[in-house]
């Protein structure tokens, strides 16, 4: 069935409101204590609605969404695990939420005290030695980690001017290398999946500040020889940035930091299941080796005996990257689950998660092209090439079709070095029986592109809306009632 | 504790599924002198455990509800009607991701295409994105955008009401370009319009302004407007979302780009963050915008719905050609001010704008008569300002803590920085007079 909402401004009618205020209580007016040139001629179109308009209406809106408590949702690269609920009732308690980023740090040593725990917890998972909380998401921190670097090569003397990415990489790695003034070297994978060494000992020269890598790749792989790499980029004085938006598959059982990389972040909205909210709040932490600590954005959260106080005093510091000190609400959910899970819990997280990739890639292998015949990590690529035979833009049409089985899409078209590329993660929250349901699913649609193409390039049947006109969209931009 | 709805028997016999012997099998290509044995973490706790330890670490805060705050200085105490919590926190939008399969996404793209038509209406700019990180950083997208825009101009004007985090924001994000910072001085807690127009010349990309200011002040954003312009510069508007229910929105006064920290409209204080960005600009501009941008379009049957648009500016397309790096952004947060301002609507925002200015001017002018306080600055203002002490701020604020009211920020000498909006009673104001005529004894 489908079922429009209408927008909010067509709810509604002059004069109902939404809200209570307590009375003003004044003869005065907003004219009479400012200026008449400094106020607003009319009021704002705001909506007038009352409050059931209101919660019928976004309640109404949910509907049309799938997300991770209603759906399979096997987004790769984003990995979109289970939230705990018990994360957001601790989040919400009054000590965390209602508490101010200035009241005095003796009226809120429970929340240093957590941001505390929090950074060694994560040093100690990423095998560095200081953590900063600041950053707000994974992009976030790759800014806050490629200025740290930029700060490394100014003290050594030497700004250098090229950062290396692999063409495997997330998009955010070149724009964020970039933002802070380097010109983008982009090396190739090789057959196998994994970075092309050779090639990449080549683009390695004295001008190369730093190596963004993620690992496992955005091919569901691990770099198997990263610690040559690390040496190669240290012998030529270039440092090791760590995309961590793959920890996933590694968390309790291998280390960034032993690997060899300088500075990491953390997407705690992936790793450590802060919920995804539509597109965010995430955060991004970023950790980095002893010798570059000092450059982390200030303040620093410092522990004087039992005490904790933010120390400002940080000469050598990139500076701020936000206000105040990160997305608070969300380390809180990021400490619980850790605390919740400890370091079994994370190694049985990522052991599950591993299993559940090379399961659907082994079970699809029969209707799908593997893009690396070989054990994935947690996520796992393959190609619609085999697809194409029959129809255009075959991983496109998959990813709508999939959606009628009630299965939220795998990120297709990434990563751009495999053509038609789908990926999947399935992470470690998804029962066995929800991965049966999703391998048939994939193998019913790969048929149907064989005996009744039509059904899929008519996709989605089942959806509030059917396919959208995304040129459209562009050309005659419409981007507010 | 997990939360794996396998058992180790399932997990087992899928490995054997897979076709390997093992599951070290499976991570053969992990060196072994890279796996780590032990970490050393806390032991895992149960539910009702981690509930307890928490609930004590939160118990060592002294939480809002248990004081009496006057601090503003960038994160404002202000009523949250309580459909927000209800509406946000439905596991349908807080649990999915960015929208990009459109049509499994509709009520988030709609929600957020909701979001942009009420900050443009509220700051009468022509589009607003899908949010950024923080007001902090949403100015300093803002600096980057007006260097994208006059790529042969490098200097940025930086009123010194600026808020001095989002200054260092600002400062940070520019660090790796050929950019000349310039903060032009106050008098009487005002930007001096005349050091504005001596910095003024052919050089100056974006001239940057926050009103109501750092101190509290209203400024003349109109006139500031009119010179940034007059020298081709951009003008960026950095305001405070709530007053713009009765203060000149930046698209009345021409700004190219309004930005500001949306935390007012309807999110929790909650130490620093999550909070809001929100960023607008004039439609001259917005193939340069930075974020995530969601456009209405029609359905192959001509029905109504959204979509992301113009996503060649991203980075996940256009990687370092992007015009930003951003990728995850605030969406629930945007949400939690969609609803807020649903809620407020148009006659609501007028009423909670005026009702933050009578208070805050009854507060002033109450505390202007406690022997030994007066108001340090005669500009207008909205919702906070700043309060001379007879003796040092930081004491008043120590003095007052200790009976239980959190005075202010104390900005260094005897100013005291202090904010009241409608969360504040007369009978609270009189309180505060109360204890800071007791911190002069």
């Amino acid at each position: 069935m489908r079922v429009q909402e209408p927008v909010i401004f067509q709810r509604g009618g002059p004069g109902l409101r939404g809200y209570s205020l307590p009375p003003a209580d004044s003869t005065r007016r907003a004219a009479d204590l400012v200026p008449g040139k400094f106020l607003r001629q009319a009021a704002a179109e705001l909506p007038e609605v009352a409050e059931i308009d209101v919660v019928r209406h976004f309640t109404r809106l949910s509907q049309l969404n799938f997300s991770v408590d209603t759906h399979f949702y096997p987004l790769g690269s984003c990995t979109m695990k289970y939230n705990p609920k018990v994360n957001d009732k601790m989040a919400a308690l009054p000590g965390f939420a209602n508490i101010h980023p200035c009241q005095p740090p003796s009226t809120v040593q429970g929340a240093m005290q957590l941001l505390h725990e929090l950074e060694q917890m994560l040093c100690e998972i990423a095998g560095m030695d200081a953590f900063s909380l600041q950053p707000a998401a994974g992009a976030h921190g790759e800014m806050t980690g490629m200025l740290i670097i930029r700060a490394y090569h100014v003290a050594q003397g030497r700004q250098r001017r090229k950062v290396i990415v692999p063409d495997s990489s997330h998009g955010t790695n070149p724009a964020s290398a970039h933002l802070c003034g380097y010109e983008v070297v982009t090396v190739p994978s090789a057959a196998n999946g994994e970075v092309d060494f050779d090639a990449f000992a080549k683009a390695l020269d004295d001008e190369v500040a730093a190596v963004m890598l993620t690992n496992p790749s955005t091919h569901g792989l691990f770099e198997s020889r990263i610690v040559e790499i690390a040496r190669a980029a240290h012998d030529q004085g270039a440092l090791l940035y760590y995309d961590g938006a793959n920890l996933n598959a590694l968390c309790g059982l291998a280390r960034p930091g032993d690997m060899g990389f300088d500075v990491v972040h953390i997407n705690t909205h992936k790793t450590f299941s802060t919920p995804h909210g539509g597109g965010g709040p995430g955060a991004g932490p970023v950790g980095v080796k002893s010798v570059l600590e000092k450059f982390l954005p200030a303040p620093r959260l410092r522990k004087s005996g039992e005490r904790f106080d933010w120390d400002h005093e940080r000469p050598a510091s990139i500076g701020r990257v936000r206000s105040f000190y990160g997305n608070f609400g969300v380390l809180v959910r990021a400490y619980a689950y850790l605390r919740a899970h400890g370091h079994e819990g994370l190694k049985r997280n990522s052991r599950a998660a591993i299993i559940n990739a090379n399961y659907v890639k082994e079970k699809l292998k029969s209707h799908y092209d593997a893009a690396f015949d070989r054990p994935c990590m947690h996520e796992c690529v393959l190609t619609a090439e085999r697809q194409l035979q029959h129809i255009d833009k075959a991983a496109l049409q998959i990813a709508k079709r999939i959606l009628d089985f009630g299965f939220h899409a795998p990120t297709v078209y990434f990563p751009l070095s495999v053509h038609e590329s789908i990926m999947i993660e399935p992470t470690e929250t998804e029962s066995r029986r929800t991965l049966d349901r999703f391998v048939a699913a994939m193998k019913q649609i790969a048929e149907e592109i064989e005996k009744e193409p039509q059904r899929v390039l008519q996709a989605p049947h089942t959806m509030p809306i059917r396919r959208l006109d995304e040129v459209r969209a562009a050309r005659e931009l419409n981007v507010k009632v | 504790m997990d939360y794996i709805p396998n058992t180790d028997a399932e997990l087992d016999s899928m490995v054997r599924d897979i076709g390997v012997s093992s599951f070290d099998e499976l991570i053969a290509s992990v060196p072994a002198s890279l796996r780590v044995p032990r970490l050393n973490l806390p032991s895992p706790v149960s539910e009702p455990e981690l509930q307890r330890q928490l609930s004590a670490m939160a118990r060592r805060n002294a939480s809002l509800d248990q004081v009496l705050n006057f601090i503003g200085a960038g994160a404002y105490e202000h009523f949250i009607p309580s459909a927000i919590d209800h509406l946000v926190m439905r596991g349908e939008f807080y649990t999915a991701y960015t929208p990009y399969q459109a049509e499994a996404s509709q009520g988030t793209l709609q929600a957020i295409y909701e979001y942009q038509s009420m900050i443009c209406r509220l700051t009468a700019m022509d589009i607003s994105n899908a949010s950024l990180y923080d007001g902090a950083s949403a100015l300093a997208e803002a600096a980057l955008l007006c260097l994208a825009q006059n790529p042969r101009r490098k200097t940025l004007l930086l009123s010194g009401g600026v808020h001095p985090e989002f200054v260092d924001v600002v400062r940070t994000y520019t660090q790796g370009l050929p950019v000349n910072l310039v903060q032009l001085a106050l008098a009487d807690g005002a930007t001096r319009l005349d050091d504005l127009e001596a910095h003024l010349n052919p050089d100056v990309a974006g001239v940057l302004f926050q009103s109501p200011n750092f101190v509290g002040c209203i400024e003349d954003m109109a006139e500031a407007s009119r010179l940034a312009h007059g020298a081709g510069a951009l003008f960026v508007a950095c305001v405070n979302p709530i007053s713009l229910g009765i203060l000149a929105p930046p698209g009345e006064y021409g700004a190219d780009i309004a930005c500001g920290e949306g935390q007012p409209l309807g999110i929790p204080v909650a130490y620093g963050g999550p909070w809001l960005g929100f960023f607008a600009t004039t439609r001259k501009i917005v193939h340069k915008i930075c974020g995530r941008l969601v456009g209405k379009t029609c359905d192959l049957d001509g029905q109504d719905g959204f979509v992301l648009t113009l996503q060649a500016r991203e980075q996940h397309i256009r990687r370092e050609k992007a015009t930003s790096n951003i990728c995850t952004n605030q969406s629930l947060m945007a949400l939690r001010a969609c609803v807020f301002l649903g809620l407020m609507g148009k006659q609501g925002m007028q009423e909670l704008a005026e009702l933050n200015l009578i208070r805050a001017h009854e507060a002033a002018e109450a505390i202007a008569k406690v022997p030994g306080y007066r108001l340090r600055f005669e500009q207008p203002f909205f919702n906070e300002f700043v309060v001379a002490c007879p003796l040092p701020a930081a004491e008043v604020c120590r003095r007052l803590e200790a009976k239980g009211v959190f005075a202010g920020l104390a900005l260094g000498g005897n100013d005291l920085l202090v904010c009241v909006t409608e969360t504040k009673s007369r009978s609270d104001i009189e309180r505060f007079c109360a204890a800071l005529r007791e911190a002069a004894k």
